[in-house]
């Protein structure tokens, strides 16, 4: 896979995903997310394919690979990483994957990702919208690669990832030989924006559609026949009702001290 | 009707064992008898605490030398299952935490079962535990179960369940051999570093004051740091500000960072997102400051200000002051 230690092969899962500002709604009937919405890059995913763009920069060359698995041949979260400046794609869309899992995205992102034989696999931490934050270990463990989860910083020499990763105490730094897959955390780096160039040229970058067949996987082992779960009930949770609201008039701190007297805070 | 067996993953600090570590044991007891734990480190250190919480057994691999939690824990439990030497638990329980989630992960995969994320509530339904995961920045509460008779793998939002200490004899310390890891395994810890705070933990504290991006810039953070610590509060941040540098992430309130409970929470310039709201809506009472009378975070607020953090909360200090 390191055949050319130069052009480093990096290949960047993706998530399409409702926008967070109209996130559609769970369908009680079916018992899924429904996805009619239009479908935008998750912000989480911005970070790992800038990272990427970076990570080729640096190596002095290479190439960077968007795999994303999306209902309804959606591919409009994939343009705007093309448009970022993401090399080419493959979109995983079939009617089977309705109802997927963690582990069910997980087996279909492994499969298109191993196609691209990628140096580096990298992925946010979660998704914005399903946050299992399980699948880029899942990927991991599927391709027998070793993986560092919540990184912050990643850089990569001679076919070794340096990653400073995110503890419950602080940090670690973890030394990985490639090929690898890595999670990072938001704010790694800065995302930058999509060109009017980047856009235009995104339009005739390769985008490969693919179905679940392509991938040597079966209907039972994605979607609902694969995950073994089962909702058995969707319930509104109990919401918070707001309380007083007071406009400043330079003396709203007198109410806040009240507030925290009347709670024995102070 | 009850589990027969439930193993918990144990994750432990230089100050002994987790707080969600703690939290799964009695969340664990109400489910079953049988309580046992699994942790990629010594057992000897943490079988005394773990008893006291009700463990009768620990699974330990003991020191990993430099390995990552998630490969190699989840290869040993897999070994141990799938060799016959241990019989499998009904239910895996593991926090929502950095290991937590890989070591969750890279077992699904070997044993082929699945994982509900975030869970916040466990119960048995009929013949089977059921979860209830919020979806929705916690506005929808879905509750779920397994149905493929593989074990249950569990991953638990810390601060979900309250930590109980029972009269309990140490637990008994059982080996978990990792095996060869194999080319999963290349990944090596070089260094570690602990991030040192002063005052009470964000995720202990009684009172959280928490900055957002509202404060404007990095320095007036200041003004955050200050109002805690005349209220022996723990400061908080919201993800904003975290993702623009001007606090490290350790300070992260949210669904991403630390979940939080406090008795007060002070939110300061946050407009309280989706991702925020989920880490903080458990608090007891919530005082909100923020000049956007339209934000979000108002709709949560016992007491809500609409107002300029810079004017009122420099007022807010030095009338603790003076106190």
């Amino acid at each position: 896979m390191l055949a050319n230690l130069t052009a480093m092969k990096v290949a960047v899962c993706v998530k399409q995903i409702p926008d967070p500002a109209d996130p559609g709604a769970l369908d009680p009937q079916t018992k899924t997310l429904r996805r009619d919405v239009k479908l935008i890059l998750d912000e989480s995913d911005s970070y790992g394919v800038e990272m990427a763009l970076q990570l080729v920069d640096n190596a002095g060359g290479g190439s960077v690979h968007l795999v994303s698995m999306a209902p309804n041949d959606e591919v409009n979260g994939l343009r705007t990483a093309l448009a970022m400046g993401a090399d080419s794609a493959a979109l995983i869309s079939d009617e089977a994957l309705a109802g997927s899992d963690a582990l069910g995205t997980a087996r279909v992102l492994a499969a298109a990702v191993a196609k691209a034989e990628p140096d580096l696999v990298l992925a946010a931490t979660e998704s914005s919208d399903g946050y299992t934050g399980v699948v880029p270990a899942q990927v991991a463990e599927l391709m027998s690669l070793p993986s560092v989860t919540f990184a912050k910083e990643v850089s990569v020499q001679d076919g070794v990832a340096t990653v400073r990763r995110q503890t419950e105490a602080g940090a670690e730094l973890v030394e990985c030989p490639l090929p690898a897959v890595v999670s990072v955390t938001a704010g790694v780096v800065e995302p930058r924006y999509p060109s009017f160039k980047g856009i235009m040229q995104a339009k005739n970058k390769p985008l490969e559609q693919l179905r679940i067949a392509d991938l040597g996987l079966s209907a039972e082992q994605v979607g609902w026949a694969g995950a073994g779960q089962a909702i058995s009930e969707i319930t509104e949770a109990p919401a918070r009702t707001a309380g007083e609201v007071i406009t400043d008039e330079g003396d709203a701190h007198e109410r806040i001290v009240a507030f925290l007297q009347e709670l024995k805070a102070i | 009707m009850k589990l027969k067996k439930i193993w918990v993953f144990g994750e432990a600090g230089a100050d002994g064992l987790a707080t969600i570590t703690l939290e799964m044991l009695a969340a664990a007891r109400e489910l079953t008898d049988t309580v046992e734990v699994f942790i990629g480190a010594d057992g000897s250190a943490v079988a005394a605490e773990l008893g006291a919480h009700g463990a009768s057994a620990v699974y330990a691999t003991g020191d990993l030398d430099g390995a990552m939690q998630g490969v190699a824990v989840a290869s040993a439990v897999a070994e141990a299952i799938n060799s016959g030497r241990v019989e499998a638990p009904d239910a895996f329980l593991l926090g929502t935490t950095y290991d937590g989630r890989d070591v969750a992960a890279r077992l699904s995969v070997k044993l082929d079962a699945g994982v509900l994320s975030n869970v916040v509530e466990l119960r048995i339904d009929g013949d089977r535990l059921v979860g209830v995961e919020p979806v929705f920045g916690g506005t929808i509460n879905v509750t779920a179960g397994f149905t493929n008779g593989q074990p249950d793998i569990w991953l638990v939002r810390p601060k979900s369940f309250e930590a109980s200490p029972v009269e309990g004899a140490p637990a008994e310390v059982h080996e978990l051999g990792v095996p060869d890891l194999g080319s999963a395994g290349t990944a090596v810890v070089k260094e570690r570093f602990t991030e040192e705070s002063e005052g009470p933990k964000l995720d202990e504290a009684d009172i959280v004051v928490a900055g957002g991006r509202g404060l404007g810039s990095a320095d007036a953070f200041a003004l955050v740091e200050d109002l805690a610590q005349r209220l022996g509060a723990a400061p908080g941040a919201s993800r904003a500000i975290v993702d623009a540098g001007w606090v490290p992430y350790s300070y992260q309130v949210g669904q991403t960072g630390k979940v939080v409970k406090p008795g007060i929470y002070i939110a300061c310039g946050i407009s309280g997102a989706t991702q925020h709201l989920v880490g903080m809506k458990g608090a007891k009472n919530i005082i909100a400051i923020n000049k956007d009378p339209e934000a979000a975070i108002f709709a949560v607020a016992d007491l809500g200000v609409v107002g300029d953090v810079h004017k009122v909360m420099p007022k807010l200090s030095e009338a603790l002051a003076n106190r």
